[in-house]
């Protein structure tokens, strides 16, 4: 079947000759697979992009740890000072800082409530769309994927135009209603206010992924096996809960995943939301650690913020790395 | 798209066809449901388009106006006035372009690499991908800008397009293999048999049919790229900023003037917007069966 290189045409098939070290797996049943042929190849091939990714990818991963025992200002960005290596000052500088829990505290209750909500709603929204007609479905689709194509920074505009205090339509919908008065309303004037607010646009920009993706899986979901629950007396809950959810289980654990990470990561929306000048109650971790850096030029302390930041999603993503080893192990 | 699709739904079974029909009639409850939904998603984009093209006066009526009537385009002419537009979106288009095109040459390669190749390693380099993929740019982008400083490409296109390609290549990778893994190596070994060489079975009989694929990825990259805000902030200084820094510092003496800014996301919102409904159906194609086919 030698599905290889002509190159390598005349060299006897080694059928299952010396397996790989890294992968020594079996060939997968009915599957071809090329033999192995001149070894360098693939890796001439990936050569271009190895480079890149360890370039701009690897060496600044690096860097980052090596920055945050380093003090690193601008002097030394500059280049009049070498930069000098200060064991773990920064980050006993900021874990003593009480500022800095409280901006890790926002932050995992503000990324905490994005991903429940993204989730919840977006489940719920999948599951709706299956009850629909197709011409609701189309409408609904369409409206998702122009919301989900807008760029950030538009949508982050617009929401910022939709909740402005004076001409803003949120706050003349809410005066309709009666005995409630919202007109010249800020928004933004508390933290936590100003963050639902936040929270709307991250939530309403994540939501189209998801329900989505869900969507497609759940049309993977055998109907026959939901009909059956459900004639053997099932309601529409325990359909959900044990036919349903446990098929399209592992797509509900890497959007979850997925939204951990990227909501962790919000910057652009408080920036902007925040005209570039967040204040303290609305710093996140992202800005915060963007604020050390570029604010104040504290280089060192910035690093030391974000790769506490990475660590804290190290967790997460453990889970998710299991996932993409399944994926690997299939290879 | 269908025919290389592996998997696709299942056929309706008459069971299926019983239980639509008796639900026919709860329907109406849940279309009224979908509607609302509907309106909701789509509400910001209609707001926007509703400022945008409405006379500017009735932008800033405290009682909104749901219609734009009369239909006017002042909005569009202030948002190209009041500061350079087109040279922002040159420099976007030409950072995008730039680094889709680097990205699909790369990544083409390198997704051939671990689609149709058995090697040493293999396995190491597809986590790899995968893993790149979840590292959070945001926490990058310090030790980023002093790379980009070292080797003086700060306030430079190219500076941009590099940090770019940190997330662009990853994607790029996956999604064609995704692609790639699809197209039967029959074909290829077919066309071998009959005397091609490997470049030539790939390039009259891979080729043509990863293309939708390729385009597809491309555009959606290029949408991803010219998204992209926090490195375009941190990079480029103000002279030479991009389109979507120049969106979110759109402010005048006047102080925020929406109407305007609507005009502006208006123009750099819906070609996105359009790009993206033209691959959106391709791209969860090639992704989804990726990811079923091994």
């Amino acid at each position: 079947m030698s599905a290889a290189e002509t190159t390598t045409a005349k060299v006897p098939p080694r059928r299952h000759s010396s397996p790989p070290a890294g992968g020594g797996r079996p060939p997968a049943p009915g599957r071809r697979r090329s033999r192995l042929g001149q070894a360098a190849t693939p890796w001439l091939l990936l050569a271009p992009c190895i480079l890149v990714l360890v370039l701009v990818l690897g060496y600044p991963l690096i860097r980052l740890g090596t920055l945050s025992f380093q003090d690193y200002k601008k002097p030394q960005l500059w280049g009049f000072k070498p930069a000098t290596w200060v064991g773990f000052d920064n980050y006993q500088a900021i874990l003593s800082d009480s500022e800095f829990w409280s901006v890790v505290v926002r932050t995992i209750v503000f990324a905490g409530c994005c991903v429940l909500l993204t989730m919840v709603v977006g489940m719920l929204v999948a599951l709706l769309l299956q009850r629909v007609s197709p011409w609701v479905r189309t409408l609904v689709n369409i409206a998702l994927v122009a919301s989900w194509a807008m760029p950030v920074v538009v949508a982050v505009t617009v929401f910022k135009w939709m909740f402005d205090s004076d001409y803003g339509v949120v706050n003349w919908v809410l005066s309709k209603i009666p005995g409630v008065d919202y007109s010249g309303h800020n928004w933004f004037a508390s933290g936590p206010e100003g963050l639902s607010v936040i929270m709307m646009q991250v939530v309403w920009g994540a939501i189209p992924f998801v329900v989505i993706t869900l969507s497609a899986g759940l049309t993977q979901v055998p109907k026959e096996l939901e009909e059956a629950a459900r004639l053997d007396g099932a309601g529409a809950l325990g359909v959900f809960r044990y036919v349903t959810f446990p098929i399209i289980k592992p797509l509900v654990v890497m959007m979850t995943t997925l939204s951990v990470i990227w909501d962790m990561g919000v910057f652009a929306q408080v920036w902007l939301m925040r005209g570039g000048h967040p204040e303290p109650e609305f710093q996140l971790l992202t800005t915060y650690s963007y604020d050390r850096a570029f604010g104040v030029n504290d280089y060192a302390t910035g690093s030391a913020i974000a790769l506490l930041t990475v660590l804290l999603l190290l967790g997460v993503v453990a889970v998710y790395m299991r996932q993409m080893l399944k994926i690997g192990e299939v290879e | 798209m269908t025919g290389t699709r592996g998997t696709g739904t299942p056929p309706l079974s008459t069971a299926a066809v019983a239980a639509a029909r008796r639900r026919r009639n709860g329907k109406l409850g849940w279309n009224l449901l979908g509607l609302l939904v509907f309106a909701l998603a789509a509400f910001p984009v209609y707001w926007m388009l509703n400022t945008a093209f409405k006379p500017a006066k009735d932008a800033i009526d405290p009682t909104p106006h749901f219609f734009p009537y009369p239909v006017s385009l002042e909005n569009f002419r202030r948002a190209l006035n009041i500061s350079d537009f087109w040279g922002p979106v040159e420099r976007s288009l030409i950072v995008s372009a730039g680094t889709v095109v680097i990205g699909a040459v790369i990544g083409l390669l390198a997704a051939l690499a671990i689609s149709r190749f058995a090697f040493r390693g293999r396995k190491v380099v597809i986590v790899g991908i995968l893993t790149v993929q979840m590292v959070p740019l945001v926490a990058m982008i310090i030790p980023v800008f002093l790379l980009l400083n070292q080797i003086h490409q700060i306030d430079k296109l190219s500076g941009l397009i590099l940090t770019y390609l940190t997330f662009i290549l990853p994607f790029t990778v996956w999604t064609l293999r995704g692609f790639l893994v699809n197209i039967p190596k029959e074909l290829e070994e077919a066309a071998m048999v009959d005397g091609c060489s490997r470049t030539g079975a790939f390039l009259r009989v891979v080729f043509p049919l990863l293309a939708p694929g390729l385009v597809a990825t491309s555009i959606y990259g290029f949408i991803q790229a010219w998204n992209e805000f926090l490195y375009a902030l941190l990079v480029m200084s103000q002279e030479h900023e991009t389109a979507t820094v120049w969106l979110g510092t759109f402010t005048t003496q006047h102080g925020t003037e929406y109407a305007p800014m609507m005009a502006g996301s208006t123009m750099m919102g819906i070609p996105v917007v359009i790009l993206f409904l033209l691959v959106q159906r391709k791209m969860a194609a090639g992704l989804t069966a990726g990811a079923v086919k091994g």
